[in-house]
C-alpha cells in the first residue's frame, strides 16, 4: 500500500552510533510530509545496488529567475511516486549564517507547508538547502520566502550565493567587515545571481583573515582573504604571561614561523614584521598577546575551482594589497572588467581560472587593465620561450 | 482560485544580519580582543569593552529535518535569548552572555544527542555532497559515510587531542560540489569505467557539438548510429571525469560494481605556517560498502591514528607528509603505492621528484 511504511533494514544500521544520524533525521521528517517515506525506499534501495536512483536534472524554477532550484526527478517513480518530484530550492543565507530563533521558526514554518521538511544547513556554496518538493510548490514557496524577506541563491552559469567567514561579528582576526562585504556584493549582482548569463558559475568568498575558515582560495573565483600591511601588534606582557604559563616560546612560535622572523630571549619576543608573510601561526597560538596590524585590508585573489574540466586549482595573487574602505568599490570595478572579458571570450563551461591558463595571465592583465607585480608568482618564469610584442 | 493579483517580490537579497546578531555582537562588532578555548567545542571571545561572548558549537549531520531545526531554535531561546548561527562546516553554534549556561546546554545539546566539540585540534565535522540522498551523478553516497566515518572518529570530535587541526571532507563524485581537494582527508567518489551510451535517446537531448567539446581529453568523436548522428568513445582515452554526462544525460557512468571511493590526504587552505595545498591521492579505489562503509572508515581511521602518532605539534597532516616524506607516509600506513599515484594529466611533471633528497 501506498502509505504503508516501507522496511529499511540497511537504513536503520545508520542509526546506529553516537554521531548524530540523517536516518533519523529523515524518519523525523516523515511527520510533516510522506514523501519521506519514499525517499527512504528510494534511498533503501540505492543501498542494496550501491547505485543513485535520480534522474538527470530538468529545468523547473520560479518565474523570471533561471537559477536557485534545482530540478531532482526519481529514475523509479512507478514505485516512489511522492519522489517523483522531489527538486531543491537554494535559499540566499544571512551572512555568517547568523539566525534568530524566530527567522528559523518562519522558515520551518514555510518549508513544512510547501516541501518535505528536509534541509541542509547548509550546502557546500553557503546557502539553505530546501530538499525536496514538487513543481507547483516552488512559486508559492517562493512567495512566501520573499514576503518574509528571504530570496534564492544561485545554481547553474550565475554568480552564485556569496559567502563570509564570521568576520568582524565575533573574531578578532577579521582584518575588514567580511559579513558587510559579502551582504553589499549580493545585493549588487542580484541579477547576475539569478539571471544565467555567464560561461559557467563565478563564486566569491569573504575571508577575514589567512586562516581563510571559508575556504576562498580553494572554492572560489574570486577570493577575497583579510591581512594587513603594518606591524604585528603585540602586547609583551601577555607574551610573558604565556611563557609563564609553560608556552615554549622559541619551540611552539619562533620555530614554527615560515620566515623566520621571530626571536624569543627568553624574557622579549622581537618580530623582523618586514620579513613577516602574514601566516598567522603566532597569533593563533598566542591570541591574547599578538594581534593583527591596523592598516587593515585584504588581498584580492583569482580562479580556485574543483577539478572539472581542466584540473583543480588554487586562487592566485591578484592585488595584494586593498584597504579595508576600498574594498567594495575596488572589488566591483575590478569584476565588471573581468566579468567582460570573460563572458567574450569564455567557453561554454569554462570558469575564470581555466581561461586565465588558456589565454595566459600576462594577456589576462592586459585585459583588464592591471600592471604585473612579484607577488603574483612563486617565481618568475623558467621557460625562455616569451612571446615578446611587437611594438616592444 | 480566487486570483487576487499579488504584487510578484523579486530579487530582494537575503536578509540584512543585522537583525540576526546577538546584542553582544551588535554592540562589540569589529571590536573583539582575543579569545580562550574554555573546553572542547567551548570559545570564549572578549571585546574590547571587556563584553565576554561564550559559544558551545555541537555537530550536526548537515540533514536537518525542521523538527530538529526547531529544538535547535528552543534551546537558544531556553539559553541565549534566541541567538544561534552556523558554521561553515555545518556545526551548529550557541552564543550565549551567560556562562552559567554553558554546562545546561551542553548537557541539553548532549541528551538530544548532538556532540559538543570541533574546535581546535579536534576533527570538525566533515563537509559533504548530497550522494544518493539527492544527486544524480553521485559515484558513492555522501551522508552515509560521514555517518559512519564519525562515529569512528566521535572522540576525536569531542576532543582536542590530536598534533593540530584535521579537516576531512567528502564529495560524491569529481564535480566536487564539496570542493574536497585541499583538506586533510578527502574522501573522493570516482567512476572506473567510460560512459555507457544510450544512443536511442542521445540525439533526442544530447547537443553533439557542445558534446564532443565538453571532453577535456578528446576522447568523444562523432559517428552514426542507425543513420543518426552520435557519438563514440575512445575507451582508452576516458579518465571518468563525467563531464560528457553533466552535459549530455545519455552518457551516464554510474556503475554499482565499478563505482567507488579514493582517499587523498596532506591539503589545507589556511595560510598558518606553510602554504595552502592540495590533497594528493593516498588510495585509488575501496568499493562501495554500504551500509556502514568499513573500507572506508578502516582507511580514514588509519591515517588519522598514524598521524596522531607521529606527527610533530601544530603540523597539519600535508606539513608532516612534506616533513617525512611521501615513501615514509606509505610505510607507516601501510598504504601500497601503484601506478595509479603518478599523474599523468595536465601538470603531472610537476609532481615528479626532480631532485635526489631521498631517505633511506
Amino acid at each position: 500500500m501506498a502509505d504503508e511504511t516501507k522496511k529499511t533494514p540497511k537504513l536503520d544500521e545508520l542509526e546506529k552510533g553516537p554521531w548524530p544520524s540523517f536516518v533519523k533525521e529523515i524518519k523525523q521528517a516523515r511527520k510533516v510530509n510522506t514523501m519521506c517515506d519514499d525517499l527512504l525506499g528510494q534511498l533503501e534501495t540505492s543501498y542494496e545496488e550501491k547505485k543513485g536512483h535520480w534522474k538527470h536534472g530538468g529545468i523547473v524554477g520560479v518565474m523570471g529567475y533561471g537559477g536557485g532550484v534545482i530540478g531532482r526527478y526519481s529514475d523509479m517513480p512507478e514505485k516512489f511516486p511522492k519522489v517523483a518530484h522531489f527538486h531543491t530550492m537554494r535559499v540566499n543565507q544571512p551572512a555568517g549564517w547568523f539566525y534568530t530563533s524566530k527567522a528559523l521558526r518562519t522558515l520551518c514554518d514555510i518549508w513544512d507547508r510547501h516541501g518535505s521538511g528536509l534541509t541542509n544547513m547548509h550546502g557546500s556554496t553557503g546557502d539553505i538547502v530546501f530538499l525536496g518538493t514538487k513543481t507547483d510548490e516552488l512559486e508559492p514557496c517562493f512567495a512566501e520566502l520573499t514576503k518574509e524577506g528571504f530570496d534564492l541563491g544561485g545554481s547553474g552559469s550565475v554568480m552564485r550565493t556569496p559567502s563570509a567567514c564570521v568576520g568582524q561579528a565575533r573574531c578578532e582576526w577579521a582584518c575588514y567587515d567580511t559579513m558587510k562585504l559579502c551582504y553589499d556584493l549580493t545585493q549588487t549582482y542580484q541579477d547576475e545571481l539569478h539571471r544565467p548569463a555567464f560561461p559557467y558559475k563565478f563564486k566569491f568568498k569573504c575571508a577575514g583573515c589567512p586562516n581563510d575558515c571559508v575556504a576562498s582560495i580553494a572554492r572560489s573565483d574570486m577570493s577575497i582573504i583579510g591581512t594587513w600591511k603594518d606591524s604585528i601588534q603585540q602586547d609583551d606582557a601577555a607574551v610573558a604571561e604565556y611563557a609563564k604559563k609553560g608556552m615554549d616560546i622559541q619551540k611552539d612560535v619562533c620555530d614554527n614561523c615560515p620566515t623566520k622572523c621571530m626571536s624569543w630571549d627568553g624574557k622579549k619576543l622581537t618580530i623582523e614584521n618586514h620579513e613577516c608573510v602574514r601566516c598567522m601561526h603566532c597569533i593563533n597560538v598566542m591570541p591574547k598577546a599578538l594581534r593583527p596590524g591596523k592598516e587593515r585590508g585584504a588581498t584580492i585573489l583569482i580562479g580556485a575551482k574543483a577539478p572539472i574540466i581542466q584540473g583543480a586549482m588554487l586562487s592566485s595573487v591578484l592585488i595584494p594589497f586593498v584597504p579595508a574602505a576600498e574594498l567594495l568599490d575596488t572589488i566591483k570595478e575590478l569584476t565588471s572588467r573581468i566579468w567582460d572579458f570573460w563572458s567574450e571570450y569564455g567557453k561554454n563551461r569554462e570558469r575564470i581560472g581555466e581561461l586565465i591558463q588558456r589565454v595566459g595571465m600576462a594577456n589576462f592583465l592586459d585585459a583588464i587593465g592591471l600592471d604585473p607585480v612579484p607577488e603574483m608568482v612563486s617565481a618568475p618564469r623558467d621557460n625562455p620561450y616569451i612571446y615578446f610584442k611587437k611594438e616592444e | 482560485m480566487a486570483a487576487e493579483p499579488v504584487k510578484r517580490i523579486t530579487d530582494i537579497g537575503p536578509p540584512h544580519y543585522e537583525k540576526f546578531l546577538h546584542p553582544m555582537v551588535k554592540k562589540n562588532y569589529g571590536m573583539w580582543k582575543y579569545h580562550e578555548s574554555l573546553a572542547p567545542g567551548v570559545l570564549c571571545h572578549v571585546a574590547e569593552s571587556g563584553d565576554k561572548l561564550f559559544t558551545v558549537r555541537a555537530g550536526s549531520p548537515r540533514l536537518l529535518s525542521t523538527a530538529t531545526i526547531r529544538m535547535f531554535a528552543d534551546l537558544a531561546e531556553k539559553y541565549c535569548g534566541g541567538y544561534l548561527r552556523f558554521t561553515s562546516r555545518n556545526n551548529v553554534e550557541f552564543l550565549l552572555d551567560n556562562q552559567a549556561n554553558i554546562e545546561p546546554l551542553k548537557k541539553d545539546l548532549q541528551a538530544a544527542g548532538f556532540p559538543v566539540g570541533g574546535t581546535n585540534n579536534a576533527i570538525s565535522n566533515i563537509v559533504h555532497t548530497q550522494g544518493w540522498v539527492h544527486c544524480h551523478s553521485s559515484a558513492t553516497d555522501a551522508s552515509g559515510i560521514v555517518k559512519c566515518v564519525m562515529d569512528a572518529l566521535y572522540d576525536r570530535f569531542t576532543h582536542e587531542n590530536l598534533p593540530a587541526k584535521l579537516r576531512i571532507a567528502l564529495a560524491c563524485c569529481l564535480n566536487m560540489c564539496g570542493a574536497v581537494h585541499c583538506s586533510d582527508i578527502s574522501i573522493l567518489g570516482v567512476h572506473r569505467r567510460p560512459p555507457q551510451i544510450n544512443k536511442d535517446l542521445l540525439p533526442k537531448v544530447c547537443e553533439i557539438p557542445t558534446l564532443i567539446s565538453s571532453c577535456p581529453t578528446g576522447a568523444i568523436r562523432s559517428a552514426t548510429y542507425e543513420g543518426k548522428p552520435s557519438v563514440e568513445v575512445v575507451e582508452e582515452q576516458c579518465m571518468y571525469c563525467a563531464n560528457c554526462y553533466t552535459v549530455c544525460p545519455a552518457m551516464p557512468l554510474n556503475d554499482p560494481e565499478n563505482d567507488g571511493i579514493s582517499i587523498w590526504v596532506g591539503g589545507k587552505v589556511s595560510n598558518a605556517r606553510s602554504a595552502p595545498k592540495f590533497s594528493k591521492l593516498a588510495i585509488p579505489f575501496i568499493p562501495n560498502e554500504p551500509p556502514r562503509w568499513p573500507g572506508v572508515v578502516d582507511a580514514v581511521v588509519n591515517i588519522v591514528e598514524v598521524y596522531a602518532k607521529h606527527a610533530h605539534k601544530y603540523e597539519r597532516m600535508g606539513d608532516w607528509i612534506e616533513r617525512i616524506g611521501w615513501p615514509r607516509f606509505f610505510e607507516l600506513t601501510g598504504i601500497p603505492f601503484t601506478r595509479y599515484h603518478i599523474d599523468d594529466f595536465r601538470f603531472a611533471g610537476t609532481t615528479f621528484a626532480r631532485s635526489t633528497h631521498i631517505r633511506f
